[in-house]
């Protein structure tokens, strides 16, 4: 893959906490535009992952490009705004539902909210706009972390576990919006556990094991014809850590 | 009377005032920042919440007495004195409380922030204002250590009538003369404006949802 379509580049990647290496990444590019899956068993390294691309750390070994450029902690912040994350834990802002929707925007110095209120609609939140945003549910709270970044309109998203507390419904708003997304030419890495949303959402799927990188490949040959035992063994439900 | 009351709150607004001023940055940077020496920090300001009034006072006192460092000021039984020993004795809450109180908020959300574009000022308002009702409490915890403090405004004032008697020294003076009746109800307003004046706080606290 050449470098100019590249938003990430990562090379020789040891990412270690107190020693112990929690994620490997010997080599992995990340295209402008596409969306790649990050599946795995929880505490293989995906949050860490995104932690690292969303330039919230610093890698410990190896080198991460985002956009051509080294990757340093603190980024510029103009570069910084050009990425954002759906967190797993969706925290809320002690401020009202449109507030917390808003907040990206506001943080870029916007004065114009339309965007912000179509997102509160689309996401079947409008009813909810001036409540405070912690009364909400778990659900709720999911699909407001989900329309305060997508108001940021950045380049890149990073989405963990977008849509673990969803209902069908809400699963298939997010799923389209996702859609449009990508078709936008945004820049996607979801971390899920759903192998079905993977599938429909993702062109290629990285599978971590353990910190570490088992496998990458696009998401047919992954699912359906893994190249390493260990991929089919997680992916068929058997223990392999 | 009134010049009494209007001056306890002259006297205790400004030291409030320059304490929130001086102690709710320092707090918030306190609890937002991790670096060598910090527990140290943090020990200081500790200690200087549990500070004795009366040693403030005496300190205050040799400080503007004619021979201290700060004599030529001239600020020795006047309010400007009893406006520092307050501000002193404010301080470390505002501050210390304010730290705890930033500290407190989930360190994901500040990360979740950054995320979201915030620049490090940003980060430092968002989470400030997260804090607000630690930091209230903070002002609010300084406001009642100050108001109610007979100790170093006595001392560095005087309790000199018409320029330096506050409702404290007042309150103190009229007991010691067994005016009970008079100091009983200087009680009770500096009790009413107490609350009143948290009252308008814990109003400020839930406003700017």
């Amino acid at each position: 893959m050449s470098g100019a379509g590249l938003a990430y580049r990562i090379t020789g990647l040891r990412h270690r906490y107190g020693g112990r290496v929690v994620l490997d990444v010997p080599a992995l590019d990340i295209a402008r535009g596409e969306t790649l899956a990050v599946i795995g068993p929880s505490g293989a390294g995906k949050t860490t992952l995104l932690r690292l691309l969303q330039f919230l750390e610093r890698p410990t070994e190896g080198r991460i490009e985002y956009a051509g450029m080294p990757v340093v902690v603190p980024m510029p912040i103009e570069i910084r705004r050009t990425v954002t994350t759906v967190f797993q834990r969706s925290l809320m802002l002690d401020r009202s539902v449109r507030n917390n929707v808003a907040f990206g925007s506001r943080l870029r110095g916007r004065r114009e909210f339309a965007d912000v209120d179509a997102l509160l609609e689309r996401l079947a939140l409008k009813h909810l706009a001036k409540a405070p945003a912690r009364s909400l549910s778990g659900g709720e709270m999911q699909r407001v972390a989900f329309a305060r970044a997508m108001a940021t309109r950045t380049d890149v998203l990073l989405l963990d576990e977008p849509a673990a507390n969803l209902d069908p419904r809400n699963v298939a708003i997010v799923e389209a919006m996702i859609k449009e997304l990508q078709a936008r030419g945004t820049t996607l890495v979801l971390v899920t556990h759903n192998t079905h949303e993977a599938r429909r959402l993702a062109s290629r799927v990285l599978v971590l094991l353990d910190g570490r990188m088992i496998e990458v490949g696009p998401t047919a040959t992954v699912f359906d014809s893994p190249s390493d035992p260990r991929t089919k063994g997680f992916l068929s439900g058997d223990l392999v850590y | 009377m009134i010049a009494v009351v209007a001056l306890t709150f002259r006297v205790t607004g400004i030291a409030l005032l320059l304490a929130a001023i001086i102690g709710v940055p320092i707090g918030a940077a306190l609890g937002l920042a991790r670096f060598p020496g910090r527990r140290l920090v943090t020990l200081v300001l500790y200690t200087g919440m549990g500070l004795p009034p009366v040693v403030v006072g005496l300190f205050v006192y040799v400080v503007f007495s004619r021979s201290g460092p700060l004599g030529d000021l001239g600020w020795l039984f006047t309010p400007a004195a009893m406006i520092a020993a307050q501000t002193i004795i404010a301080f470390p809450l505002v501050a210390a409380l304010t730290m705890s109180a930033v500290d407190g908020v989930d360190r994901e959300l500040r990360l979740q922030v950054l995320a979201l574009g915030a620049t490090r000022w940003q980060l430092a308002w968002t989470v400030l204002r997260e804090a607000r009702i630690g930091v209230t409490a903070a002002i609010v915890a300084a406001f009642g250590g100050i108001i109610s403090e007979v100790g170093a405004v006595m001392l560095v004032g005087g309790n000199i009538e018409g320029q330096t008697r506050v409702l404290t020294t007042a309150i103190m003076l009229y007991a010691r003369q067994g005016d009970f009746a008079l100091a009983m109800a200087l009680g009770l307003i500096l009790i009413a404006l107490a609350l009143a004046a948290n009252a308008v706080l814990l109003q400020l606290q839930g406003r700017s949802r």
